[in-house]
Formats: C-alpha cells, sequence, structure tokens
C-alpha cells in the first residue's frame, strides 16, 4: 500500500512540473556529464604523462645494441657510433651526476624496467606491439633541485661516450598538459555552475509542488503521517529527475568513449601514440555520477523542504 | 485528558498575549464547547492541544503527555490520538469519499485489509452508506462535514477536535452534524468544539468554555453560549 501510494505521488508530482522537471533534468544531465568528462580528463591526462613524468626531470638515455648496429643513424645522430654504453661509462654517468650540486635524486632504468613501463604506458596501442625489450634504452632518470637549470645536464652529459640523448621530457608536452589542465577547469567551472542552477531548479521545485500540494500535506499532517512519509514523494521527486538526469550523463560519456575515441571521430585510430582510455575507466566513473545524481537533487529537496514545508 | 497549567501564549510581533494564565482540565469522555469571540484565543488553545504551536508559559498535557517535552519526531505519533474537522471541511477534491476517508489511514501505513473494513464501515456511522464513490464536489455542506468527521474518526482518536463546524452550515444541517458529534462522544470519545453558534450550544447543554481576550473567563457545567441577561 505504502510504496504504491508513493510511486503514484511521485508521477502526480512529476507531471504536474513537467517543465520544471525537464529543466532539472537536463541540467542535472549537463552538469554530470561535464563531472565525468573531467574525471575522464585527468585519468587520461595520468596514462599519458607515464611512469616517470612527475618523478624526474630530465631523462639520459643510453646507447643500446641496436642503436650501435644503426651506426647511430637513428634520432640520435651519430651519437651511438661508438657502439653500446659500457659498464664504466654507466659508472662514471652516475658518479658524475651525483657529484653534481644541481643534482636531487638519481634513478636507474635498465631496459627490461623501461620496457615494463612502456608497456603500462603504450599496452594497448599498435605501436608496443612491434616494441621487443632489448630495443629499449638504458637510462638515468634525473630529479633536479631547480627543474629550470636542466641545460646544465644536457651540456655536461650530451654527447659523451655510451649516451644517446638527454631528453627534457617535460618541456614537450608540459604545454600540451597545461592545455588540458585548463580545459579541466574550464569544465568543473561550468559543471559548477551547471550544478547550482540544478539545484536551484530542484528548491523552486519543491517549493512550487510544496505549495500546490499544501491541502494534502496539511491533511497529513493533521491525521499524523511521520514527517519522513509527508517528505519522502518530494524528495522522490528530486531523486527521480536526478536519476534520469544522470542517466543522461551516462550516455553522454559513452557515447564520448564511443564515438569519439573508439569509433566515429576515432582517435584511438588516428593518434596511435597516445594510449586513450578504454570502456573500464569509463564504466568505472558511472555509477559516481549515477549516485551523485541521486544524492544531490536529493539532498537539496531535502533542505528546500525544511523551509518551504511545515511537518 | 487536557490539562492546561498557567498556560500563556504570546506570538512574536504582538503586544498582547493570545492566551493568559489558563488551567483547566477536560476528562476522559467530556463534551466541551469553547466560546468567545474572534481574537478571544479559541485557535490559540487548538493549536495548543494540536502541538501546532508550544506554549510560551504554562505547561499543556493531552493524553497524559507534556507537549513542551515531547520530542518533535514523536508529535505525529500523538496527532494519531486526535482528530480533527474544520469549518471549511479542508478534503481532497480530487478523490472520492471513501478515498478521502481512506487517506488519514494510508498516510499512517495501516494495512489496506484493515482500511477496506474501516472505511464503510464509518461512513455507515456518519450516514453516508452508498455515497463511498461521489466526489466531494457532488456533496452537500453538510454531507462534505460529515466525510471531514468520518476522516478525522477514523482511526478512532481518544479526542475530537471541531473548530467550527457548523460554521458554514444552515441550522438545520447543523443540527444534524450535532447529532453526529454526540454519537461519537457516547462511544466515549472526547470532544472539543469551538463555535459561535449560540442556538447549538444553548440546546447542547453541555460544558462550556468561555474565553475572552485570551483569559478563561467562564467554565461551566451544563452552560449556555452567553450569560442570560
Amino acid at each position: 500500500m505504502r510504496a504504491q501510494f508513493v510511486m503514484s505521488e511521485i508521477g502526480v508530482g512529476l507531471r504536474r512540473n513537467l517543465t520544471m522537471t525537464f529543466a532539472v533534468v537536463i541540467s542535472v544531465a549537463l552538469s554530470l556529464a561535464l563531472f565525468g568528462g573531467s574525471l575522464l580528463m585527468r585519468e587520461q591526462v595520468t596514462r599519458m604523462k607515464g611512469y616517470w613524468y612527475d618523478k624526474v626531470n630530465i631523462s639520459i638515455y643510453l646507447c643500446n645494441k641496436n642503436d650501435a648496429q644503426e651506426g647511430g643513424a637513428g634520432l640520435g645522430g651519430t651519437a651511438c657510433a661508438k657502439g653500446a654504453v659500457t659498464a664504466e661509462q654507466k659508472q662514471q654517468i652516475e658518479t658524475d651526476l651525483k657529484k653534481m650540486d644541481l643534482v636531487k635524486t638519481v634513478y636507474y632504468e635498465s631496459a627490461d624496467e623501461a620496457y615494463k613501463h612502456y608497456k603500462e604506458q603504450y599496452g594497448h596501442t599498435a605501436l608496443a606491439s612491434t616494441i621487443t625489450p632489448d630495443q629499449m634504452q638504458e637510462s638515468f632518470r634525473v630529479k633536479l633541485k631547480d627543474p629550470e637549470k636542466y641545460k646544465v645536464i644536457t651540456t655536461a652529459f650530451a654527447g659523451r661516450d655510451g649516451v644517446y640523448t638527454v631528453d627534457d621530457q617535460r618541456k614537450e608536452i608540459d604545454d600540451l598538459f597545461r592545455i588540458l589542465r585548463y580545459l579541466n577547469f574550464a569544465a568543473l567551472g561550468i559543471m559548477l555552475i551547471m550544478l547550482i542552477v540544478a539545484l536551484l531548479l530542484i528548491v523552486n521545485t519543491v517549493r512550487v509542488s510544496a505549495f500546490s500540494r499544501r491541502r494534502e500535506t496539511g491533511i497529513m499532517r493533521l491525521v499524523g503521517a511521520s514527517s519522513f512519509y509527508i517528505q519522502v514523494p518530494f524528495i522522490m521527486e528530486a531523486a527521480v529527475a536526478g536519476l534520469i538526469g544522470a542517466g543522461f550523463a551516462c550516455v553522454m560519456l559513452a557515447s564520448g568513449q564511443y564515438f569519439v575515441i573508439d569509433h566515429g571521430v576515432a582517435l584511438r585510430d588516428k593518434i596511435q601514440l597516445i594510449n586513450f582510455m578504454g570502456w573500464g575507466s569509463v564504466l568505472t566513473k558511472l555509477p559516481l555520477v549515477l549516485a551523485i545524481g541521486v544524492l544531490m537533487p536529493s539532498m537539496a529537496a531535502f533542505l528546500a523542504l525544511r523551509k518551504y514545508l511545515k511537518v | 485528558m487536557i490539562r492546561f497549567d498557567n498556560v500563556s501564549k504570546s506570538y512574536p510581533k504582538q503586544n498582547r498575549p493570545a492566551l493568559r494564565d489558563v488551567s483547566l482540565e477536560i476528562t476522559k469522555g467530556e463534551f466541551v464547547f469553547l466560546v468567545g469571540s474572534s481574537g478571544s484565543g479559541k485557535s490559540t488553545f487548538l493549536r495548543l492541544i494540536l502541538r501546532e504551536e508550544r506554549a510560551s508559559h504554562g505547561q499543556v498535557h493531552v493524553l497524559g503527555k507534556d507537549l513542551a517535552r515531547l520530542s518533535n519526531w514523536k508529535v505525529p505519533h500523538m496527532r494519531r490520538q486526535l482528530g480533527t474537522v474544520f469549518q471549511d471541511f479542508r478534503l481532497l477534491p480530487n478523490k472520492t469519499v471513501a478515498e478521502n476517508v481512506a487517506f488519514a489511514q494510508e498516510v499512517i501505513g495501516k494495512p489496506r485489509g484493515e482500511i477496506r473494513k474501516a472505511v464503510p464501515q464509518v461512513l455507515e456511522l456518519v450516514g453516508l452508506g452508498g455515497k463511498e464513490d461521489r466526489m466531494p464536489g457532488e456533496l452537500s455542506g453538510g454531507e462534505q462535514q460529515r466525510v471531514a468527521i468520518a476522516r478525522a474518526f477514523v482511526n478512532r482518536p481518544a479526542l475530537l477536535i471541531a473548530d467550527e463546524p457548523t460554521g458554514n452550515l444552515d441550522p438545520q444541517t447543523s443540527v444534524g452534524i450535532m447529532k453526529l458529534l454526540d454519537r461519537i462522544n457516547r462511544t466515549g470519545t472526547t470532544v472539543i468544539m469551538a463555535t459561535h453558534d449560540q442556538q447549538i450550544v444553548d440546546q447542547m447543554r453541555k460544558r462550556v468554555i468561555e474565553l475572552e481576550q485570551g483569559r478563561l473567563v467562564r467554565d461551566q457545567s451544563r452552560g449556555v453560549y452567553g450569560y442570560q441577561h
């Protein structure tokens, strides 16, 4: 009896405020889509940064056998003409690095570790499947006390025997990440505004429906219905509208993944250098989006009721 | 059943208190008329019993409970033992007679079987047998008030509060309503009725409580509406 009664009340309430319900659904959908999108963008950036990005400033790649055989005809120019790096050279580079005041920490990455990290970052791309462990280079990963002074390292180690290249990896992709970060802020800002709009709409919806049902609620109060029982239809109205909105947001996120990354625009095929996130990332965000979509409007309705509905 | 101990009630932004130092007791099974001119404090008196308001001073006991100490979430349970009837009936216009009465049971979570049994019974009691499926708009004022009384009584309250229940009705219809309230009173339900209807009060010869400017000026058993001049 109770459930059926409550459900019919919710249906009546949502239909009565159809335009308002519509507005709530749209604003919740947009704000949650932006929220989910921003979460996903952040995850994509983390994925692109790879293992070393946040840990070091400069990488010194050492020559491997492959580079030596090619006579140094690769990206490093003739740097590796004198053959693969020797144990003494490695030792020398490490001691020299550790002697420098500028250097904070030095990590050594073996070819196998490099392969492992590479697989983690680019695991699913077509490019990754052509790479074998012996193609990977050993490297020293250097954390500087002052990242701006990376040139000191470059001049000191570039061109040394056994050094393939000294790479200030951050500089190249920093710009991209900066743009992504701004986009992320923008998305979060718009999300916040949309969320406020959604909540204000819900407050107004509750006020209108509390007013139009004051007769019912007045009688309920007089015959001793619990305040919870009186409030539930209003809160459920908001929750249902929020859930529908969140559902739309989920559809938008999933279609983003489907039409932009996997098919349609098909970024995954066009930009193979980037390891795009898969369905797993999207699907794990959806429950959160749905939960927020239900909880936020419910909370807003509950707070609005305290003001507009005497119980 | 109801006890007022030195109860005063002032509303914010009003100089004159609505009730001043009222003390009285109403026992189980009584029929009490509450009389007094508009603004004398009748409504405040009833609102205090329903705990729509809290007393500014003094204590209000209803059904053995000190309302000042009754926490908010227990108020609905207290109200389930009270029935209320108003001058303007307060029926839901889009529900049938039976649905209006059943509403009072649905919202406190009574099982469906119980509702199905109780509603026709109480409609029979108020003299509306056979009109279960009519809409309130199709009924006369007296009939609408009977629906309201049925709704107030369907949960078998210990106390029925009626705020000018005959205020919108012609004298003949009013008599019918009074007979009904009297019948309900005879089942053991305490009835408190605020009224301006001199004829009714004089005819019924029940206890009369008169308020004047918030003060209790008369409490007379088997009383009449005003002092005989």
